[in-house]
């Protein structure tokens, strides 16, 4: 049970210069119940395919029992996969599309030749071998007498069911699992969840499962691991992923969470909303962090007997509970409870110290690479920039050719120069304009932190991403332009020794 | 007062009259040549006259044969290229499908004289009746195979593939148990589209066989010259052996599984 099966050490994929894995790193044991977790786009199903064997790390490597497997034939893998949308072949029925890798292998017979040697011959499966094989795969996915059916007949939830029988009756060391539920109903889904996770029991092989669903994730899973961009955001059982995020894409992406900006101002002891909580974790002081509460986690009390004070704002009813949402100061706190407040009642709340969750920011600052031009501004993240220059060397000035002059008297031409670019999270706005920043993107997250969002906006071309504060409202996938005030642009020569190399 | 009534079957009133004027008459008038006499009186003699000249049935089995041949070679040349074609992940694919199609944009007579004028020069012209008669209807029937074959392919999804080969199966084993079968609605009417025009194609066996392969439409064309009843109980006769030939490729089904392959 505890000895890895499969490894992935290291491993990038990348599609046309397009890195979709970043550098894996994974370790998954023997009989787990394994779920790659996260939003579409996220490389869970490049993960996925290159454990198949259908895609190949561009680098890394990927261990099967201590082999590298990494560029071995999906054919001569011992695992095997239910796809998205099934994939079952149209021109068999049922029993041939079972059948079909039972077909496909050849197993070791043992036999005794007339002098009562031993000897052993590679066969192929009999025809009676592989009825009762697949006679009991069906009766496994209750699909017993389906045998003659063809494919183009069963509902969704029966072709899903057939989709397993076929991959699990080849006794695979690895089930794989491609958002195998997605295209059911809820309802169907959750049979399937409970039914899915009793044949893990029962068969006692690995499970690898993708889904972007993350309560079917923290129902079904023995480990979660959180992916995002092609890099894995935590690892861990689902209690730890909910209780324990790693950071506030994880507490954000899984479950509800308040998330704001705090600051640690003594041991144990951090700051947010204006006012300070003892907690748990322990950061350097002064240190600004990401401050992350479940809802279900602040408890309701009389005003005076709160640290937080404030009132509420609205009330809705969830079926289990009541999700109320209070103003404290600026702020919004979002609480869910059993019991229900009236609007405009004023409350007190409270957080035990264990409940109140430390992360560092992922985002303290931005940091560009670019090339100042000959108008002496700066291109950088597929746009260009007006910037002040003169900041490169202390004390000089720019002349009526646009050269510029060091203190010393120099006279340098800029153009070409290579710089570095730092822009503060407070210091980007976004418009709608498409004209009125120095580049454009696409919003890609967003994130509310009590009393501002913090958003992400990626260029189209390079990809780069902009991340900052704002107070404004965005959808995620506004196309935007970006734009960052002239004083805010800090640049500096890029490192002379990075250059050389 | 009542407003005029213009159903849509209206439209079809056209057609019906093409389709009696073009199809049922000329139909009707081949079948009363082909079981009359030169007086217009009601005979089998041409009917008995055909399945008792060796040379009459020699000339059917013939046509048969090359027909077959034609069909065969084609379909092994053809496969390959539309898999390669279909499954290759450049970019420029629709080019080079058109380079195989093009040839079907120019003049048939001019690409059967160029085959010749090519013939020629190579010195077969002459000396390999058959071959060249083959040739020629493999290279002219080519693109009609490639299409079909190559739509079929391309419409298979790839996860079949990959599920084909999650199951352990090889690349062989996955060409003969889930790409055949599954293009087999191409292949039929690949088939069909190269196996009737050959059998009756008498221009390229003409031009390239130096007049000395006779296949049953040349056979045809010489009767009208003389004997209209002859060629008429010739005409009908291939027309069953079509029909018999188009039924059994598979040819009149028109459920799913075609996958707009059919004709």
């Amino acid at each position: 049970m505890n000895e890895p099966i499969i490894e992935l050490k290291d491993v990038s994929k990348s599609y046309d210069d397009n890195l979709v894995i970043d550098h894996v790193n994974l370790t998954i044991k023997k009989g787990e119940f394994v779920t790659f977790l996260g939003p579409s786009g996220c490389g869970k199903t490049t993960t996925l395919r290159m454990i198949a064997g259908f895609d190949m790390p561009t680098s890394g490597q990927i261990l099967l029992n201590g082999k590298d497997i990494s560029y071995l034939a999906p054919n001569k893998r011992p695992v095997n996969t239910v796809f998205q949308r099934y994939a079952l072949f149209p021109h068999l029925n049922i029993f041939e599309n079972i059948a079909f890798g039972l077909k496909c292998k050849k197993v070791l017979n043992t036999y005794r030749n007339d002098h009562g040697e031993e000897y052993t011959k590679r066969e192929k499966l009999t025809k009676k071998e592989i009825r009762e094989k697949v006679s009991r795969a069906l009766t496994l996915v209750d699909l017993e007498g389906f045998e003659k059916r063809s494919v183009s007949t069963l509902s969704g939830g029966q072709q899903q069911r057939v989709a397993i029988a076929r991959a699990i009756v080849n006794e695979p060391e690895i089930l794989l699992l491609d958002e195998p539920l997605g295209a059911l109903d809820l309802k169907m889904r959750k049979e399937m969840q409970i039914e899915l996770k009793a044949m893990h029991k029962r068969l006692g092989i690995t499970f690898i499962y993708v889904t972007h669903d993350q309560e079917e994730a923290l129902t079904m899973s023995d480990t979660i691991v959180v992916m995002s961009d092609g890099v894995v955001q935590q690892i861990g059982t689902p209690t730890d992923i909910y209780n324990e995020p790693a950071n506030t894409f994880v507490a954000d992406f899984i479950g509800e969470s308040n998330i704001f900006n705090g600051t640690v101002v003594g041991k144990r002891k951090v700051k947010f909303c204006g006012k300070t909580f003892d907690c748990v974790d322990d950061f350097e002081l002064n240190e600004p962090v990401d401050v992350v509460v479940r809802p279900e986690d602040i408890d309701m009390c009389a005003p005076e007997q709160g640290i937080l004070k404030g009132t509420v704002i609205s009330v809705v009813f969830k079926g289990i509970h009541y999700e109320i949402t209070v103003k404290v100061g600026k702020y919004e706190v979002v609480i869910n409870s059993t019991e229900s407040r009236k609007e405009g009642e004023a409350i007190g709340m409270n957080v035990s110290p264990d409940e109140i969750h430390l992360m560092k920011p992922k985002y303290t600052t931005n940091v560009f690479e670019g090339v100042i031009t000959k108008r002496n501004t700066v291109e950088f993240a597929d746009g260009e920039f007006e910037c002040d220059v003169t900041a490169l060397y202390p004390g000089s000035h720019i002349d009526e050719e646009d050269y510029l002059i060091t203190a010393t008297g120099e006279r340098i031409d800029l153009t070409g120069t290579e710089v570095k670019i730092e822009v503060g999270l407070g210091d980007i706005e976004i418009s709608d304009d498409a004209e009125a920043g120095g580049t454009t993107g696409h919003i890609i997250s967003i994130i509310y932190k009590g009393d501002h969002y913090r958003l992400i906006v990626r260029t189209e071309e390079s990809e780069e991403d902009f991340v900052f504060m704002t107070n404004d409202l965005w959808n995620e996938n506004d196309f935007v332009s970006v734009i960052i005030p002239k004083e805010k642009i800090k640049l500096s020569l890029k490192n002379t020794e990075e250059k050389k190399r | 007062m009542k407003a005029p009534r213009f159903s849509r079957k209206t439209l079809c009133i056209p057609y019906a009259v093409f389709l009696l004027f073009f199809v049922l008459v000329p139909m009707a008038v081949i079948f009363v040549y082909a079981f009359t006499d030169a007086d217009m009186h009601f005979s089998f003699w041409n009917f008995i006259n055909f399945f008792s000249d060796p040379t009459k049935i020699f000339t059917v089995i013939y046509s048969v044969v090359i027909a077959l041949v034609t069909t065969v070679i084609t379909l092994l040349i053809a496969y390959p290229t539309a898999y390669i074609l279909a499954r290759s992940k450049i970019k420029k694919r629709n080019v080079l499908l058109l380079l195989f199609v093009t040839p079907m944009w120019i003049n048939f007579v001019l690409r059967i004289n160029a085959i010749r004028e090519l013939l020629n020069w190579i010195g077969l012209l002459g000396t390999a009746n058959y071959f060249n008669t083959i040739f020629g209807m493999v290279y002219d029937f080519l693109p009609f195979m490639i299409l079909p074959l190559y739509t079929t392919i391309q419409k298979i999804d790839e996860s079949l593939y990959e599920a084909s080969a999650d199951l352990g199966g090889n690349r062989l084993t996955t060409f003969f148990r889930v790409t055949v079968p599954l293009s087999m609605p191409g292949i039929g009417s690949g088939i069909t589209m190269v196996f009737l025009p050959s059998m009756t194609n008498y221009v390229v066996s003409d031009m390239l066989g130096n007049s000395k392969v006779t296949i049953i439409g040349k056979f045809i064309e010489t009767y009208f010259g003389t004997d209209w009843h002859m060629g008429s109980m010739i005409a009908l006769i291939l027309l069953i052996v079509v029909f018999f030939s188009a039924w059994l490729s598979g040819g009149f089904k028109a459920d799913e599984t075609a996958r707009g392959a059919n004709l």
